[in-house]
C-alpha cells in the first residue's frame, strides 16, 4: 500500500501550483472582510434610524459576517475547482493511475483541500470580527462575551464545511462547470428565497448553508431570522450531515464509474 | 507479465470489448493492434483499473492494479497525452506524482531530461504543443522507472521526428529487458517496433502471433498471370511442375516461388498468349487490413471496393477462396461473420 502522507504531500502539491487555489481563498477572505466591514459602517452610522426592535435584538458579531454569504461562494469555487479540474483537464487519468485506490485518493485530495479551506475560513472569521468591531464602536461586542468564540471560530468551521460540501458535489457531477452553475445560484438566490417565504421557511431552515449560519449567530432571532428548532451546534450539526451525504455521494461516484 | 482473462466491457448494449484473453510478455515490445474503435483504448483502460470490466480480470505480476503499492514503479503508461492540469507546469505535473509512489524529486529533473522538455519544465503545460505534450506523457510514464510500459497510439499527431524520437525510445526501452506495450491502428510502424503482435477488431481478439511469423505468413510474394488460353496455360505448368491457384473472381492464376522470368519463357516455349505476367507482393498493410476488414467499424464505403479498404482492392482484388492462414482465432472470426 503507498502510504497515506504520500498521497497527502502529492495532494498539497497539486494544491498549491495552480493559480485557482490563491484566487479563490483570497477571494473569500477579502469580500468576506470588506463587505462585511462595509455593512457594519453603515450599521453604525445608521444604527439610531433603525427600528428599535431590531436595535434590540442587534447582534454585532453576526453583523461582522454578513460578507460572508458572497465570501462563501468563493469557497464554493475553490472546493469545486480543487476536484473538478480533475475531471476537465483529465488530470483523473494519470491521478488514478498513480493512486488507484480511489478512497485513498478522494480522502486525501479532500483533507488537504479542506484544512487549507479551515485555515483560510478562521483566519476570514477573525479578521472580520475584530475589524467589524472596532467599526461598531459602541454597539461591538467582546470575543469573551458569552457566545462570541463559538460563533468566531463557528464562522470559520462554516466556511471550511461549505468547501467540502462543494467538494463532494464536484466530485458527484464531476464536472466544475455544472457544479459551479448548481452550487452558486442555490447559496446565493434559492436557499436565500426559500428561507425568506414563511410557507417554504419550514424547510428551508434545514438547507445545509441555513442551518450551518445558526452557529455565526449570538443573539436569537437577530436580523429577521427568525426562531429556529435548532441551536448554534444542532445547525452546524444539520450542516455536517449534508456534507457528509455529499461526500460519500462524490466517494461512490467516484468508486463505481469509469474514469 | 500482464496477463487478460475474458475480458469483457459492455457500454450499454455495445460491446468495446469481447471476451478478450492474452498475455504480454516480458523483455518484448508487444504491438497492440487494431483499427479505430476496436476497444484498444478502453482495454488499455481496464489494464489501469480506469474502467471497470464487465467480466473479466487483468493481472499484473499476478496482481490486480489496484493492489499494487506504488504502481507507478511497476507500469508506466501514456494514455492520451494531455491528461495533466494545463496550468500547473510540466514540473510540477511530474512532481506531485512522483510524490504520490515515493519517488525521489530527482528523478523529476531526470526524466524531464530524457524527452528534453528540461527548457520549458517551469512553463505551464497547456501551452504545450501535441508533441510536447506527448513527451511529457512519456516523462510520467518512466517517472517510476517501471519494468513495463504501456503506450496508447504515441505517435499519433506526431512529426516525423516526434515519430522517429519514440521509435527509437521504444526500441531503446526494450533493450534493457523492458516489457513494452503499444498500441497503434498502423502496421507499418508496428512492423518496426514489436516483436509480437495482438490483433482485435470489435473487441475481439484476432491474433496473437509473434511479428516474424506473421511477416512470414503475410508477406507472400507471388505471381499473376493471366491467358486467354487459361486451361492450356495450367496444363503447361502442371507438366513443368509448378502450383498454381486458379483465383476464379479475376480469372488470374497465382504462382508462389517462381520467378516471373521463367514463367514468361515458358509461356513463350509453349506459344501462350499472356495477357498479364505481374509479380505481386501482399504488404504487411494490406495483410493488417484484410486481417480486420469484417471488424472495421466505420468504413468509408468506396463504389465497387466491396469489402475490402480501396488501396487493398486496387492490387489485391477479393479473393474469398484464399484467404491465408492467420491465428486459428481469425479463422473462426471471420467464418462467422461470413
Amino acid at each position: 500500500m503507498s502510504s497515506f502522507p504520500a498521497v497527502l504531500n502529492s495532494e498539497w502539491t497539486k494544491i498549491r501550483t495552480v493559480a485557482s487555489t490563491t484566487w479563490t481563498l483570497v477571494a473569500a477572505l477579502v469580500v468576506t472582510v470588506g463587505i462585511s466591514a462595509g455593512l457594519c459602517t453603515l450599521f453604525n452610522s445608521t444604527f439610531t434610524e433603525m427600528p428599535k426592535e431590531q436595535q434590540l435584538t442587534f447582534d454585532p458579531t453576526l453583523a461582522s459576517f454578513v460578507g460572508m454569504s458572497l465570501g462563501q461562494l468563493a469557497m464554493i469555487i475553490f472546493g469545486v475547482l480543487v476536484v473538478g479540474t480533475e475531471y476537465s483537464t483529465g488530470m483523473i487519468r494519470t491521478s488514478l493511475a498513480a493512486v488507484p485506490r480511489r478512497g485513498e485518493l478522494f480522502l486525501g485530495k479532500l483533507t488537504v483541500a479542506t484544512v487549507l479551506a479551515l485555515v483560510v475560513g478562521l483566519a476570514t472569521s477573525f479578521l472580520s470580527f475584530f475589524l467589524g468591531q472596532a467599526i461598531l464602536g459602541e454597539h461591538s461586542t467582546g470575543i469573551d462575551e458569552p457566545g462570541v468564540l463559538r460563533a468566531v471560530f463557528g464562522a470559520g468551521l462554516y466556511m471550511a464545511l461549505i468547501a467540502l460540501f462543494s467538494m463532494g458535489v464536484a466530485a458527484m457531477l464531476r464536472s466544475s462547470v455544472l457544479a459551479i452553475c448548481i452550487l452558486i445560484p442555490f447559496f446565493l438566490l434559492i436557499s436565500n428565497i426559500l428561507n425568506g417565504v414563511s410557507a417554504t421557511r419550514k424547510v428551508a431552515q434545514y438547507l445545509p448553508d441555513q442551518a450551518g449560519s445558526r452557529i455565526m449567530q449570538v443573539v436569537p432571532g437577530a436580523m429577521d431570522s427568525g426562531e429556529t428548532p435548532y441551536g448554534p451546534w444542532g445547525g452546524l450539526g444539520i450542516m455536517v450531515l449534508w456534507v457528509l451525504a455529499s461526500v460519500l455521494g462524490g466517494y461512490l461516484v467516484l468508486k463505481k464509474r469509469d474514469a | 507479465m500482464i496477463e487478460l482473462e475474458g475480458l469483457t466491457k459492455r457500454f450499454g448494449g455495445k460491446v468495446a470489448v469481447d471476451n478478450l484473453s492474452f498475455q504480454v510478455r516480458p523483455g518484448v515490445v508487444t504491438g497492440f493492434l487494431g483499427p479505430n474503435g476496436a476497444g484498444k483504448s478502453t482495454t488499455m483502460r481496464m489494464m489501469l483499473d480506469l474502467d471497470n470490466p464487465t467480466s473479466g480480470t487483468v493481472r499484473i505480476d499476478g496482481k490486480h492494479y489496484r493492489d499494487l503499492p506504488e504502481p507507478l514503479k511497476y507500469i508506466g503508461a501514456l494514455l492520451d497525452a494531455k491528461a495533466m492540469h494545463g496550468g500547473r507546469s510540466a514540473y510540477n505535473n511530474l512532481l506531485c506524482l512522483a510524490q504520490s509512489n515515493r519517488i525521489p524529486t530527482s528523478r523529476v529533473d531526470e526524466v524531464l531530461d530524457l524527452v528534453g522538455l528540461t527548457p520549458v519544465a517551469r512553463q505551464k503545460s497547456k501551452g504545450f504543443s501535441l508533441g510536447m505534450g506527448q513527451r511529457l506523457g512519456i516523462a510520467a510514464a518512466l517517472l517510476g522507472d517501471p519494468e513495463i510500459l504501456m503506450f496508447d497510439e504515441p505517435v499519433n499527431g506526431l512529426d516525423p521526428e516526434g515519430i522517429l524520437w519514440i521509435r527509437n525510445l521504444m526500441k531503446g526501452l526494450a533493450a534493457e529487458g523492458r516489457t513494452i506495450f503499444v498500441s497503434s491502428h498502423l502496421m507499418s510502424e508496428m512492423a518496426l517496433t514489436a516483436e509480437h503482435l495482438i490483433v482485435i477488431g470489435q473487441g475481439k481478439l484476432l491474433a496473437d502471433l509473434s511479428m516474424a511469423d506473421f511477416i512470414q505468413q503475410n508477406s507472400r510474394s507471388y505471381v499473376r498471370m493471366r491467358s486467354p488460353q487459361q486451361e492450356r496455360l495450367k496444363d503447361v505448368l502442371h507438366e513443368a511442375g509448378i502450383d498454381a491457384i486458379d483465383v476464379p473472381a479475376t480469372g488470374t492464376l497465382e504462382i508462389n516461388g517462381v520467378a516471373a522470368e521463367q514463367l514468361g519463357e515458358l509461356a513463350a516455349q509453349h506459344q501462350i498468349v499472356l495477357h498479364e505476367l505481374s509479380p505481386q507482393r501482399a504488404s504487411l498493410e494490406e495483410a493488417f487490413m484484410r486481417m480486420t476488414a469484417d471488424s472495421v467499424e466505420y468504413h468509408a464505403h468506396a463504389p465497387g471496393a466491396g469489402e475490402l479498404p480501396p488501396g487493398a482492392a486496387a492490387d489485391n482484388p477479393a479473393r474469398p477462396a484464399d484467404v491465408p492462414a492467420w491465428g486459428a482465432g481469425f479463422d473462426a472470426t471471420h467464418k462467422g461473420g461470413k
